[in-house]
């Protein structure tokens, strides 16, 4: 294991992956999975069904230790020694394969609870909602185009509109890096384009990491691509020259 | 500061608060006041029973919080009722003092019958009130810190919870059935005399104790609606929706948990300390853990998530209750086995969630022929 | 004086040997049996000892069945006639010197023979001796076990006679360990001779033989002290090995009950994810079944009584399977995937079931008996083992072998694991989901029933007996992990085990409440149990 100074891909890197594994009950899910992530990136992950993408997401967000491999933030924090609220903390956000939205709260307070603010229980027990709280939730309503609905409550919402929220209520949580699973899964093409243009949008001063199936999306996308494959990487590079990889037509594209 | 405690309560919690006050203010003048010959006079075994029904709203308020906001079913919440219940029990042991059969100014009548020579440990200081009031928040409260601090960071969730929830009341059921643990073992904490130089049988001591039940109910209920319509409380129904889109937000789940969980054992504590001298017994039934499911299905039939809901429920479940085990008592388990089916499958919103649902429904039809125009 | 008196009974038993060794069984001289019933009419406890010494070596054919009447009370004499009578068990008199009925006897005249300390000891050494050699095995054993706890010295010449002749081993071997009591008890005997008694002792290692050593080690000194000491140590580590593996068996005892209990729980739990509270009501079911075909037999057809449970074991799985399917069917069906919900419509509904049968059956115990091949008990190389609960060990470890293989090798154990697995997938399939779970609420209703027959047999068959099983239930589910039946089975055995070693160090409800602390923090450090499954697809 390297000393985080003594790498120079380590230190510049916003988000450091080497050598990851893990297995459940005897089933690799990866297997020395590496990977870097600059700065100000974005990245699409693509590739077939139990590629360990989830599980990638889960690893870096704390859900899941891995086995071996190494795991930093911004070149210094070391993520596998961290829980998913401290990670939280330190600026990753996670965006779930399926909607996951506070569907008992108002689209509003979906928001608030996700803006940049203490989350100790004393905080929020006697913390009030100030008036600049306010304006950033109107304005992140405004960036996912739910203004209108701030009222309603989350549940209420049709499915594009939750994935809608839940980009927003990364927004909200201003993240340094931005971990987005399939955010057009059952999306009409429509609502598939506008989500790649707010995600292209928000990439403009954040890090983001977009697992997507719909090549069409990545494409609109247009950032580098990383093919995952039982568990490690198989190709990186745009999505031109990785599409073009007979490896990749042979697991994943088809011909 | 009152301004803004105004502002939590909405029409219905005026309501409710206004019957509570209605109850203060009524009951001593028609206990008290009016002849025991009167129509309008209430009868010593009314005030006990009511008295007796306001604790067990207060201790259904607190298993709102943590099941209905915060998704916790606890089946162990009468462990912590108990507890409260054998702190003040445990006062007014040392109350009786040389009234006891053996006499002995120390030592409580069991103790003496079973050879203690010296008062436990356990037992010092209850002589004291304000000790005693001490230990009744203290203890239920930090058993349930300890327990959900180990339950909660180790994420045991859902049924897991609920069946530890329920092996921790047993066991204590266990334990206080133990004669040498040191609490009067399966008679319990009885025969007690008087309460702050009170006597406890007497109609005006009785009377005080319901006005102060259903002062700690009310107080209960603005301590609760605080919490639950705090931006703390918003974050504690978000993670009974999703648990991890919180845990993913940087909220720390698990002490959001602990301190609901601590704060509604201390609830359910002072409940019960509260219906000891009315009932004028404690013993280790109360532990029993179909006690702490029946207090679930109180909050289930008001409505769970309300809070008033919560303690309606447990004056309906328990008049019902009164009335079947005196007019039909064969028939109380199958109305109250019912009652869990019927309102599971028929009324998972509780009563209260029905006047909801026929009041939404009631603004929709007023509000569609406006549009229409 | 004292030895004397102890011989004189043991040299007469020698007589008596040889008289039957001599004479087979004939019949002996009349005019001195004669002589020596004199002696049981004169009214002098000398004399019947006299005449308990004579009986003993005159090889009168009956004089066991005299001394029998004696101990018991039985024997009779006229104090006109000097006439000595015997009752025998039935109440029947007989003239002790023919051995015939007696007739015309004036029952006012008779006198008891009576008995005190010194005539009874004496009566015991002569039966003792004459014991071993009685006809049957059994009766030899026990006389060689009195010989051996009394290692009396003048039995020596007796006993030795009867191991020249023995040919059963496990009688030989009571005798030699009662020539080895008295021989190591014998300071006049050579210190070889007494080591290897000693040793011959050491080897049968039990309670009394440790009261033997200690006495004999509190009563010498040099090698013998130091074999004997050496013996104790040997024998109380066997012993506390010995109440070990007792403390496992009781263990193993408590573990198949809890198994019992807990095994339809962990198909409706563990595999199916329903929280069936009324699980305990469906044990309280089959027992109540159980009762109900007893209660049939019993006026129908009492032949029948020790098959009773053989017939209410079907009965039992139909009854509560049924009961189990058509819970699932009103009930369960519409709360899947809301746990906590089910939890408590299934409480409501173990309550209604409670109070149903209390309506019906009564809230009193009702009285569930063995059947003769489950009743008693008999001792395993020093542990003592009751036959019904031996039977519910093998019976629990059957339902469990019987479950897995139905669930591996038939087609509803294929489909009900596809379903487990993924429903959704299942159903895309064309397996029924429905029906499959219906069919598995009833298969784990069905063996709380066949538990509940079991149970039936050893704890109180009242309408609250499902409640003392189901947080044991849970317990052990939880503790060996959710979906897992292997883990079920660990963890009933383990817990069980655990709570019968506890019990002699703190108490029985202290070792519980020990157990469910340690269950509820173990839960608390793998909150899914020993046997855990990992991975995204256990995610809830």
């Amino acid at each position: 294991m390297a000393f985080a100074s003594d790498n120079p891909s380590l230190t510049a890197s916003l988000l450091y992956l080497d050598g990851v594994s893990v297995s459940f009950d005897g089933y690799k899910a990866l297997r020395g999975l590496s990977l870097t992530l600059m700065p100000n990136e974005m990245r699409a992950i693509i590739g077939p069904n139990g590629a360990g993408k989830t599980t990638m997401m889960d690893i870096i967000t704390g859900k899941t230790r891995p086995d071996e491999g190494d795991v930093f933030f911004a070149g210094e924090h070391d993520l596998t020694k961290l829980d998913e609220a401290e990670i939280a903390e330190l600026g990753i956000g996670r965006k779930f394969q399926k909607p996951t939205v506070f569907e008992h709260h108002t689209v509003t307070d979906n928001i608030l609870l996700s803006l940049k603010a203490p989350r100790q229980s004393l905080a929020t027990l006697f913390g009030r909602t100030t008036a600049a709280q306010s304006q950033r939730i109107e304005e992140v309503l405004h960036i996912i185009r739910l203004h209108a609905h701030g009222d309603r409550q989350a549940g209420a919402l049709s499915h594009g509109q939750k994935q809608w929220l839940e980009i927003g209520m990364l927004l909200a949580q201003d993240p340094q890096l931005l971990l987005v699973d399939e955010p057009v899964a059952g999306m009409t093409d429509a609502e598939t384009a506008q989500t790649a243009e707010l995600l292209r949008e928000i990439a403009k001063d954040h890090s983001v990491v977009v697992v997507e199936h719909d090549m069409t999306f990545v494409r609109d996308l247009g950032v580098k691509v990383t093919v995952l494959h039982e568990g490690s990487v198989l190709a990186e590079g745009p999505l031109d020259v990785v599409s073009a990889d007979p490896r990749v037509i042979e697991v994943y594209l088809g011909r | 500061m009152m301004q803004s405690l105004l502002n939590l309560l909405d029409l219905r919690g005026r309501i409710f608060l206004g019957c509570l006050a209605a109850v203060i203010i009524i009951v001593p003048i028609c206990t008290l006041l009016i002849p025991a010959g009167s129509m309008l006079h209430m009868p010593t075994y009314v005030v006990a029973l009511l008295g007796k029904y306001l604790c067990y709203a207060l201790l259904a308020l607190a298993l709102d919080l943590v099941w209905g906001y915060c998704g916790i079913l606890s089946l162990g919440h009468g462990a912590f009722f108990a507890l409260g219940g054998y702190a003040m029990g445990m006062y007014l042991m040392r109350q009786i003092g040389t009234r006891g059969v053996y006499a002995d100014p120390i030592l409580p009548d069991f103790m003496v019958f079973l050879n203690y020579k010296v008062l436990p440990m356990t037992w010092w200081g209850f002589q004291s009130f304000p000790y005693a009031l001490l230990m009744v928040i203290l203890v239920p409260g930090l058993l349930a810190f300890v327990f959900g601090w180990f339950a909660f960071r180790s994420r045991v969730t859902g049924v897991y919870l609920s069946i530890i929830t329920q092996a921790l009341t047993y066991a204590l059921l266990l334990a206080f059935f133990r004669n040498d643990m040191g609490f009067g073992g399966n008679n319990g904490l009885t025969d007690f005399k008087d309460i702050l130089g009170f006597n406890v049988q007497a109609d005006g001591t009785r009377v005080v104790l319901l006005m102060l039940s259903a002062l700690a109910l009310a107080a209960g209920y603005m301590v609760a609606r605080a919490v639950t319509m705090s931006k703390f409380g918003k974050v504690v129904i978000a993670i009974r929706d999703a648990e991890s889109r919180a845990r993913f937000l940087g909220y720390r789940v698990e002490t959001y948990k602990l301190v609901v969980f601590v704060l509604s054992a201390i609830m359910a504590g002072i409940a019960g300390a509260l219906y000891v001298p009315q009932v004028g017994i404690i013993n280790p039934s109360d532990f029993s853990p179909a006690n702490s499911i029946e207090a679930v299905i109180w909050v289930a039939v008001g409505g769970r998530g309300t809070l008033i809901g919560a303690a309606l429920g447990a004056l309906i479940v328990n008049f019902g209750k009164t009335y079947f085990t005196g007019a039909l008592p064969e028939l109380w388990l199958f109305a109250l086995g019912m009652l869990f089916v019927l309102v599971t499958l028929f009324l998972p919103k509780g009563v209260l969630g029905v006047i909801d649902d026929v009041m939404e429904r009631r603004r929709i039809s007023k509000r569609k022929p406006m549009a229409a125009e | 004086m004292s030895l004397t008196f102890r011989s004189l009974p043991i040299l007469a038993a020698f007589f008596f040997i040889f008289a039957i060794l001599g004479h087979g069984l004939s019949p002996a001289r009349a005019d001195a049996s004669d002589d020596i019933f004199a002696n049981f009419a004169t009214d002098k406890f000398s004399d019947t000892e006299k005449a308990v010494v004579g009986l003993a070596a005159s090889a009168t054919p009956n004089s066991l069945t005299i001394l029998e009447a004696l101990a018991d009370g039985r024997l009779y004499f006229d104090a006109s006639t000097k006439i000595v009578y015997f009752k025998s068990t039935d109440g029947a008199l007989y003239v002790a010197t023919s051995n015939a009925k007696a007739a015309d006897v004036n029952a006012a005249a008779l006198k008891k023979v009576r008995l005190n300390n010194t005539v009874r000891s004496a009566l015991q050494s002569a039966q003792g001796s004459m014991g071993l050699l009685a006809a049957d095995p059994a009766r030899r054993r026990s006389a060689a076990e009195a010989v051996f706890k009394a290692h009396d010295i003048a039995a020596l010449p007796a006993v030795d006679l009867a191991l020249t002749r023995e040919t059963d081993s496990r009688v030989k071997l009571a005798f030699t360990q009662a020539r080895a009591a008295i021989l190591a008890y014998d300071t006049t005997a050579t210190d070889l001779q007494r080591l290897t008694a000693i040793d011959v002792l050491r080897e049968r290692a039990d309670q009394d033989t440790l009261g033997h050593l200690s006495a004999i080690a509190a009563s010498s000194d040099g090698r013998i002290k130091t074999a004997a000491q050496a013996g104790m140590t040997a024998i109380q580590s066997r012993l506390s090995l010995l109440s070990g593996v007792q403390n496992i068996w009781y263990g193993l005892s408590l573990g198949s009950v809890l198994l019992l209990a807990a095994i339809g729980l962990a198909i409706t739990f563990g595999v199916m994810g329903v929280i069936n509270m009324a699980h305990g009501e469906m044990v309280m079911l089959g027992a109540y079944t159980t009762f109900v075909v007893q209660d049939w037999i019993r006026v129908h057809n009492p032949a029948l009584f020790d098959y009773s449970l053989l017939i209410a074991l079907p009965l039992a799985f139909l009854v509560t399977a049924i009961v189990g399917m058509m819970i699932e069917r009103i009930v369960i069906r519409y709360l899947y995937g809301r746990p906590l919900e089910t939890l408590l419509a299934t409480f409501g509904v173990s309550l209604v079931l409670q109070q149903a049968v209390r309506s019906i059956f009564g809230a009193n115990n009702r009285e569930v008996g063995a059947p003769s091949f489950m009743a008693g008990s008999f001792d395993l190389g020093g542990l003592a083992i009751t036959s019904g609960r031996m039977w519910i060990v093998f019976f629990t470890i059957l339902v469990f072998g019987l479950l897995q293989l139905m669930l591996k090798t038939t087609s509803f154990g294929l489909r009900m694991r596809a379903v487990t697995q993924n429903r959704r997938m299942a159903s895309a399939m064309g397996i029924d989901t429905n029906r499959i779970y219906a069919m598995a609420f009833g298969l784990g209703s069905g063996i709380a029933g066949i538990a509940g027959v079991a149970l039936s047999q050893i704890d109180n068959v009242s309408p609250n007996l499902g409640q003392s099983y189901i947080i044991d239930s849970f317990m052990v589910v939880v503790f060996g992990g959710v979906g897992n039946l292997w883990g079920t089975l660990v963890a009933a055995f383990t817990l069980g085990i655990a709570n019968k070693f506890l019990e002699p160090m703190v108490g029985a409800v202290l070792g519980k409440i020990l157990l469910l602390v340690f269950i509820i923090v173990f839960i608390q450090k793998r909150p899914r149990g020993l046997f855990a499954q990992k991975g995204r697809a256990v995610e809830v």
